[in-house]
C-alpha cells in the first residue's frame, strides 16, 4: 500500500551525527522537520545500560548494533577488469542501524582537519610548483577553507564536549597541544583525558626524537560538562568499550546523548523510525526534489514531501540513493565525465606493533580514542619537495585495544597461534603489545569509483552499490614514507620485537583486519561542477534544495577521522540555509 | 502544533506546503514508528543476554561432541596457565551458538549467484557456521579415518597436534572446505568459548580472563587509570554478576 504523508518544510534522511545536527538547526529555526531514519531509536540508560553493555561478544564481535550485510551490503573489486562481488560477512566498513547511526558506535576520535587539506591543489601549485605526481590523481580544492569552517568546528566540539589541549589559539601556539594544528577560536570544552602508560612512553621517545607529541581530541569526556543545548554529559570512565559499542556512561559524545534529547523537545520535530529511504523523488521542474520515498517496517511504501531535501545517510549511502534517484549524472572511468561516483577514497594506514618485557601496559584502561599524536609528518606539515606524493599521516600510540578477544593474534611475528605455546605468548604479549598507527591521507583516482551493480540487490530489490577500489601510487609512497617514520620510532623504542607494515603493500580489502571504516567521496564539493556534484555549500548543483551532508563530500580525506569535519560542515550549510536560502531559495553559489 | 494532534486522530489533512496531500494512516510508519516531538519517546526493548545451561545439549550429536571437545582441547590443552577448552566450557559455548542467530548466520548477506572472487573480497562461502560444523566434522573425521584407519578422537596428542598443523596450513582438501578454512573456523571459537563473558556457556570462572589478568565487565577505571605501569589484580567480573546485582 502507498501513502503520502503531510508535507514537511524539510526532511532528512539518517540521523547520525550529520542528520541531528541538521535538524537540531532546522528545528531552532522553526522549520518542521521529518527525519527519516531506518533503525529504531534506542536510549542510552535502556539499550547500552553498563548491566550488559560490556560484552565483547554481542557488540565487539557478532557486531549488534551494526548494519548486517544481510539488509544491506556493498560490491568489491580492486579494478574494472574484475567481477565485484558482494561483501556477504562483516567487514572493515561498520555502518550504523538506528538512530544516532555510526555516531553511536564510533570509536569517538574527534579531529578538525588540517587547512591544508581542504586546499591541496592550490598548495601544489603555489608550494609545489606543480610538482610530477601519480597519473590519473585528483586533486582539487572543497571550495570551503578552514578559516571558514573554524566557528562550525567550535560549536560541534562545545555539543559533542570534546576533551582535548589545544595547541594554536588565535595564531598563538599553546604548550602541550598540537603546534600544526589550524588556528582556533577557543580551547577544548573539557580537557583531555588521563594518558595510558603507553601514551606516556610514546610521548617520552618522539619529544626526544625531535617531535610535537600530544594528547588527541576525543569525544570521550574528560569532565563533568553541560553542553550549549543544556544537555549533562559525564565523565569517561576508561572502560574500554567504545567503537563497536554504544555508551552506557553518558560520557561518549553521540547524537544519541548530545543532540537527540534536545531535539525530542521540540514539537516542530518528527521521527520516522525503521523506515527505509528508497530513492529521493525528483520534482517536475526538472531544477527541485519533491520529497522522500520511503519502505516502512510493514513493508508499505511511503511518501514524504518536502520543500528541502538532506541526504545525510553514510557515505556510502549517500552516493547510493543519489545513483538510485538518478540526480546528477553518473561518473563514467573511461570518458572520465560524470561526477556522481567519482573521487571515491579511502584511508591509508602504516602500523607497527611493538612487543616489550615486563611493561603493565593494562590495555583494558582504555578508551576508543586514547592516543597521543605526532603530527610532524601529517598533511602538508613537512615539505613535500622531492618526494613525489602529497599527504601524509597522524603517527599515535593508541591504546583503544584492550578487550581479549581482539588481542588474541597481538603476538610477536612467527608465534604459534594455538596450544600451550599461544597461551604462553598471549599471557605475555597482552600486558606488553603496544601499537604505532599512521593513520594517513587518501587522494583520490580516476581509476576508483562508485557505481550501482549489476548483479547483485538489496532486500528490497535496489541494486546494491559496486565500490571499485585498490590504493594507487600517491597512496603507496606515503604510506612507506610514514611507515618508515614509524620503524625510525621503534628502533628507539626500547620495545623487544617489532613490525612495520605500509597497509597499500597489498591489495586493498575491506576483509583485512586493523583497517579504516573511513569511506569518503563519491558525491562531493567543489567549486566547479565539472569536477563536483555540490557546490562548496554542500548544496546539489542540479537540484536547489537537495542538501548532502557527509563524508561523501570530502574530494580527499585528511590523516584524521572524518567525523568531525562532517558535523562542522553541515553546521556550515545549516547556517546558509537558515540566513540565506530560506529567504531566497535558489543555488547558494550566486 | 496543530499538526501532531491531526496525526494522532488520524485525520486526513492538507499540507503545510503548496499541494495538499492525501494521508492514510495505513503502515508501520504511522501505527507504531512515528516519534513526536515534545512527548516521551520510548526505545525499543534490548533483550538481555541468555545464560547458556550446560546440562542442555542444543546442537551436536554424540559423536560432533566428542570430536569437537577433542579439536578445542588440543587448541587450548589443559597446563599450568588454565584447565582445557572443554573443562572451561568452550564447547558448551559452541554448542549453542551454533544453535542460534549465530549458526544461522543471520547477518550475512545470502543471495546469490556464488562465485570464488579474488583474496581481497572475502569469504564467499554460502555456508552457515552450523552448516561448516555439521559438514566440517563429517568430513574431518572421514578423512582422518582414511589417513590412519582411526577417528580423530583415538589419535594421540601428538598425532593430534600433527594433523591440526597441516590443517591451519592448508594441505588437506575436504570435498567441501579447505582444511584451512575449517582450522580457522575452530580456532575463532574456541577462543570466543575461553575469553568471552562467562554467561555464553564458556570462560567458566572466568579462567580465560585470569589468564591474562583481564577485568572483564567492570566500567569504571577511575580509581586505576592513573597507577601506571603497574600490576594491578583486579579480580574479574561476569555480566552474570551485573545482572543479579
Amino acid at each position: 500500500m502507498n501513502y503520502t504523508r503531510p508535507k514537511a518544510d524539510a526532511v532528512i534522511i539518517g540521523l547520525g551525527w550529520a542528520g541531528s545536527l541538521m535538524a537540531e538547526e532546522l528545528t531552532r529555526a522553526g522549520l518542521n522537520v521529518v527525519a527519516i531514519e531506518r533503525g529504531p531509536w534506542e536510549q542510552t540508560q535502556t539499550n547500552f545500560s553498563p548491566a550488559i553493555a560490556a560484552d565483547e561478544l554481542r557488540y565487539g564481535v557478532r557486531r549488534e548494533i551494526l548494519k548486517p550485510p544481510r539488509v544491506e551490503t556493498l560490491t568489491f573489486r580492486n579494478d574494472s577488469s574484475q567481477k565485484a562481488l558482494p561483501a556477504r560477512d562483516w567487514n572493515a566498513f561498520q555502518m550504523g542501524y538506528s538512530v544516532g547511526g555510526a555516531g553511536k558506535h564510533w570509536a569517538a576520535n574527534a579531529w578538525r582537519f588540517n587547512p591544508s587539506d581542504f586546499e591541496m591543489a592550490t598548495r601544489l601549485r603555489d608550494r609545489y610548483h606543480n610538482m610530477k605526481l601519480a597519473d590519473g590523481l585528483i586533486v582539487q580544492d572543497w571550495g570551503v577553507s578552514y578559516a571558514e569552517l573554524e566557528p562550525f568546528y567550535d560549536r560541534v566540539e562545545k555539543i559533542a564536549g570534546i576533551s582535548g589541549k589545544a595547541g594554536v589559539i588565535n595564531g598563538v601556539t599553546q604548550s602541550g597541544g598540537n603546534p600544526f594544528e589550524g588556528s582556533r577560536s577557543s580551547e577544548y570544552p573539557t580537557p583531555p583525558l588521563i594518558r595510558s602508560h603507553w601514551n606516556d612512553k610514546f610521548h617520552q621517545i618522539t619529544e626526544k626524537m625531535g617531535f610535537h607529541p600530544f594528547p588527541i581530541p576525543a569525544g570521550t569526556i574528560g569532565a563533568p560538562y553541560t553542553n550549549p543545548l543544556g544537555v549533562n554529559l559525564a565523565p569517561c570512565t576508561y572502560c574500554g568499550y567504545c567503537g563497536f559499542y554504544g555508551c552506557g556512561n553518558w560520557s561518549k559524545s553521540s547524537p544519541n546523548v548530545c543532540v537527540i534529547p534536545a531535539l525530542m523537545d521540540r514539537t516542530n520535530f518528527t521521527l520516522l523510525t525503521e523506515c527505509t529511504a528508497l530513492y529521493i523523488d525528483k520534482a517536475e521542474d526538472g531544477k527541485t526534489v519533491s520529497g522522500v520515498t520511503f519502505r516502512d517496517s510493514d513493508g508499505n511504501t511511503g511518501f514524504q514531501p518536502a520543500d528541502i531535501v538532506c541526504l545525510s545517510a553514510y557515505q556510502l549511502d549517500n552516493v547510493r540513493l543519489l545513483l538510485l534517484s538518478k540526480i546528477g549524472k553518473a561518473y563514467d572511468p573511461v570518458t572520465g565525465e560524470g561526477t556522481l561516483g567519482r573521487a571515491y577514497n579511502y584511508q591509508t594506514m602504516s602500523m607497527g606493533y611493538l612487543y616489550y618485557e615486563n611493561e603493565h601496559m593494562n590495555p583494558f584502561i582504555s578508551t576508543g580514542a586514547l592516543s597521543t599524536q605526532i603530527d610532524d609528518f601529517n598533511g602538508d606539515n613537512f615539505d613535500h619537495s622531492g618526494l613525489g606524493f602529497l599527504g601524509g599521516a597522524g603517527i599515535q600510540a593508541l591504546s583503544d585495544q584492550g578487550t581479549p578477544l581482539s588481542m588474541t593474534d597481538r603476538l610477536p611475528p612467527g608465534s604459534k597461534m594455538w596450544g600451550s605455546a599461544w597461551k604462553k605468548t598471549f599471557q605475555k604479549s597482552y600486558q606488553n603489545y603496544a601499537k604505532i598507527q599512521g593513520q594517513g591521507t587518501s587522494y583520490s583516482h580516476r581509476d576508483s569509483y562508485l557505481s550501482l551493480d549489476p548483479n547483485y540487490k538489496d532486500e528490497n530489490g535496489q541494486p546494491l552499490l559496486r565500490l571499485t577500489f585498490d590504493y594507487n601510487q600517491n597512496d603507496r609512497l606515503m604510506a612507506r614514507f610514514i611507515r618508515d617514520r614509524i620503524e625510525d620510532i621503534c628502533k628507539v623504542s626500547g620495545a623487544t620485537s617489532w613490525e612495520t607494515e605500509a597497509f597499500p603493500d597489498k591489495h586493498n580489502s575491506p576483509f583485512r583486519a586493523y583497517d579504516s571504516s573511513h569511506t569518503i567521496g563519491g558525491a562531493v564539493m567543489g567549486l566547479d561542477p565539472a569536477t563536483s556534484v555540490l557546490n562548496r555549500y554542500q548544496q546539489h548543483w542540479d537540484a536547489h534544495n537537495l542538501f548532502v551532508l557527509g563524508a561523501s563530500s570530502y574530494p580527499n580525506n585528511g590523516g584524521y577521522n572524518p567525523t568531525i569535519t562532517l558535523s562542522a560542515l553541515t553546521l556550515w550549510t545549516a547556517h546558509a540555509i537558515v540566513n540565506d536560502y530560506l529567504k531566497n531559495p535558489g543555488s547558494l553559489v550566486r | 502544533m496543530k499538526r501532531r494532534s491531526f496525526i494522532k486522530a488520524g485525520l486526513i489533512l492538507a499540507g503545510t506546503g503548496t499541494a495538499a496531500s492525501i494521508f492514510t494512516p495505513a503502515g508501520a510508519a504511522e501505527r507504531k514508528n512515528v516519534l513526536n516531538g515534545g512527548k516521551i519517546w520510548r526505545a525499543k526493548e534490548t533483550p538481555l543476554p541468555t545464560p547458556a545451561d550446560p546440562t542442555q545439549r542444543l546442537f551436536f550429536n554424540e559423536r560432533e561432541y566428542a570430536l569437537v571437545t577433542a579439536i578445542f582441547d588440543r587448541l587450548i590443552p589443559a597446563d599450568e596457565l588454565s584447565v582445557s577448552a572443554s573443562q572451561a566450557g568452550c564447547v558448551v559455548f559452541i554448542d549453542n551458538q551454533l544453535a542460534g542467530d549465530y549458526g544461522k548466520a543471520k547477518w550475512k548477506y545470502n543471495q546469490g549467484p556464488f562465485e570464488n572472487g579474488t583474496e581481497s573480497q572475502g569469504n564467499q562461502s554460502p555456508y552457515s557456521p552450523a552448516e561448516i560444523y555439521r559438514k566440517g566434522l563429517q568430513e574431518l573425521d572421514t578423512h582422518c579415518t582414511r589417513l590412519f584407519n582411526k577417528s580423530f578422537t583415538e589419535l594421540s596428542h601428538d598425532m593430534q597436534d600433527a594433523y591440526l598443523e597441516k590443517m591451519e596450513s592448508g594441505e588437506f582438501t575436504y570435498p567441501t572446505f579447505n582444511s584451512e578454512v575449517l582450522f580457522g573456523q575452530f580456532l575463532a571459537n574456541v577462543q570466543e568459548g575461553f575469553l568471552a563473558d562467562p554467561i555464553y556457556g564458556g570462560n567458566r570462572n572466568m579462567v580465560g580472563w585470569r589468564m591474562i589478568g583481564f577485568p572483564g565487565a567492570r566500567y569504571d577505571y577511575r580509581d586505576y587509570a592513573p597507577l601506571k605501569g603497574q600490576k594491578l589484580n583486579i579480580e574479574p567480573i561476569s555480566i552474570i554478576q551485573l545482572l543479579k546485582a
